[in-house]
């Protein structure tokens, strides 16, 4: 019964939404590229405030692996296929996609427009879709993949003034649990993670009262809205990019062999 | 940005239902021990047929860890608690405990209501009270030292009850996934994580009433039976296969490690995609 490895050493990941400097997705790039694998890193906005897609991919040669940073929009097929074919091109063929690409748009249902749905759902779960669906033509020849999708604990528990956020997290269950279903039989893992209060720029969003408004909030106030928020997690801490990053290792490496069509709860025990 | 480390040298666990020789408790035993553990068993069966608790703790010594091989029935209080005492006495307080003993009463089959009330006991009192009585005993100590790590061992017939309709398994392992979140909701102020995790079909001694890959007899079951059962079940696995009891194992010591930091009060499905 060995310990076994963590080691992604020959294999080639493409990881979405990768650009934010405190953002899950560059986390999870490094860890990966630290584990041996050769990455590349997407985003829509490569080179903004704390987001430069560049510097995440010189991250990931410093650590002596292979990287590209590639724009784009990922609920778009156009720019998918290009993604998935530049990377096979350049890389090799892809054996672990993280769709980990999303936007939140804080607004209840009434205040909710369809551009401002459609958005939200096409960058947050149809993109999943495209491209699990670019990636899984190559991993069905080669009869091997491993395919993880961030969902949120927001899927499962209905954060108000999140619905369409929401929603497309919680199609994204569904999605991962349909993929594995079909793509089992070809040595395919499907998976997903939801993450909890994640120290990350879009994990502010998450704070009641903030979000995509600058609303001012009194410091006293703020102290007890994030009191709130800790009293809700069991081990009464927000986690940081890295925690979310280990649990996507472990999930893409052999130590998950028997593990397809789960979505693992990283939320420090809210959803218990 | 590191690789985690799922290293646990240092710590003491225990595991128990550890004696079946193809079982998961000694899977989760030997890999906690390769992992760095000092690793006690338990079992209630010691030396019969298969199962062999000390030959088990022998093989955590050739790892270069310390064991104890602990008869004990985990339904009884007096039991655990003395199997408490001795492992903190002889190992050191205990860091992580997995909760795997459980017995599945009548059997695999059978028909609703075909489980008698002691058959019910029984099963309950293995399977979800002794879960409940053992993280109570070692819980208490995980408490004082705000540090410790529970896993449950629970299965996917407690989500779909396909096979032992005719006995309690699948109900006293519901309540043992309630059991982990639960737990995991009050222990985490003391730094304690408890996850759960929710077992397919494996390559086991309790699994060879119809997986018989490694050409086993069948037990108590006709064996043309036994072989449409194994298909149906097949088929409903995306990855056409069952586990090696080495795949469970590895995710209790993901779970065991600091990997699963932020993981608590998770019922894990390992099941190859069944309950997908």
């Amino acid at each position: 019964m060995s310990v076994p490895s963590l080691s992604l050493e020959g294999k080639v990941a493409i990881v979405t939404g990768a650009a934010s400097r405190r953002g899950m997705g560059r986390a999870i790039a490094l860890t990966f590229a630290e584990a041996g694998a050769d990455v590349a890193v997407s985003d829509l906005v490569v080179d903004s405030g704390d987001r430069n897609l560049c510097a995440v991919a010189e991250e990931i040669n410093k650590f002596g692996r292979r990287s590209l940073a590639i724009q784009a929009d990922v609920s778009k097929k156009g720019d998918v296929d290009d993604m998935v074919r530049q990377a096979t091109d350049e890389l090799g063929p892809v054996d672990i996609l993280v769709n980990n690409a999303a936007i939140i748009k804080i607004s209840t249902v009434l205040e909710t427009d369809e551009d401002s749905w459609d958005s939200v759902m096409d960058v947050n779960l149809k993109s999943c879709f495209l491209c699990s669906k670019a990636v899984s033509k190559g991993m069905v020849e080669r009869k091997s993949g491993c395919i993880i999708s961030i969902s949120s604990m927001n899927a499962l528990d209905a954060v108000p003034a999140r619905a369409s956020y929401n929603t497309s997290k919680a199609g994204i269950i569904m999605l991962t649990r349909s993929l594995a279903r079909e793509l089992g039989s070809y040595n395919i893992r499907v998976n997903a993670i939801a993450p909890g209060a994640i120290r990350t720029d879009m994990g502010q969003h998450n704070r009641p009262g903030t979000g995509d408004k600058h609303v001012e909030i009194d410091p006293e106030q703020m102290k007890r809205m994030e009191a709130q928020l800790l009293a809700r997690i069991p081990l009464g801490r927000m986690a940081e990019s890295s925690e979310v990053a280990s649990a996507a290792l472990f999930l893409a490496s052999d130590a998950a062999s028997y593990i397809t069509g789960h979505t693992l709860n990283v939320e420090g025990g809210w959803l218990a | 940005m590191s690789v985690p480390s799922l290293s646990l040298e240092g710590k003491v666990a225990i595991v128990t239902g550890a004696a079946g020789l193809r079982g998961i408790g000694r899977a989760i035993a030997l890999v906690l021990a390769e992992a760095g553990a000092d690793v006690a068993v338990c079992d209630n069966v010691v030396d019969v047929d298969d199962r062999n608790l000390g030959a088990v703790a022998e093989e955590i010594n050739k790892l270069g860890r310390r064991s104890l091989a602990i008869k004990a029935d985990v339904s009884k209080k007096s039991d655990i608690d003395d199997m408490t005492r001795k492992v903190t006495d002889e190992l050191g307080p205990v860091d992580i405990l997995v909760n795997n003993a459980a017995i599945l009463g009548g059997g695999w089959g059978g028909q609703a209501f075909d489980a008698t009330e002691e058959e019910w006991d029984e099963v309950m009192a293995v399977g979800l009270k002794g879960y409940y009585l053992c993280a109570r005993a070692i819980g208490k100590g995980m408490i004082e030292r705000k540090s410790g790590n529970i896993i449950n061992i629970d299965s996917i017939e407690a989500v779909n009850c396909m096979i032992a309709a005719g006995s309690p398994y699948g109900i006293a392992k519901a309540g043992v996934q309630f059991l982990t979140r639960t737990l995991a909701r009050q222990l985490g102020q003391h730094n304690i994580r408890v996850n759960s995790i929710c077992a397919g079909g494996a390559k086991t001694d309790m699994g060879r009433h119809h997986m018989f890959d490694r050409g086993l007899e069948p037990v108590n079951v006709d064996p043309e039976q036994a072989k449409q059962r194994q298909a149906q079940l097949l088929e409903r696995i995306p990855l056409g296969r069952i586990s090696e009891p080495g795949e469970i194992a590895n995710v209790a010591l993901f779970l065991a490690s600091e990997v699963a930091s932020y993981v608590t009060g998770a019922i894990i499905a390992v099941d190859g995609g069944m309950t997908a």
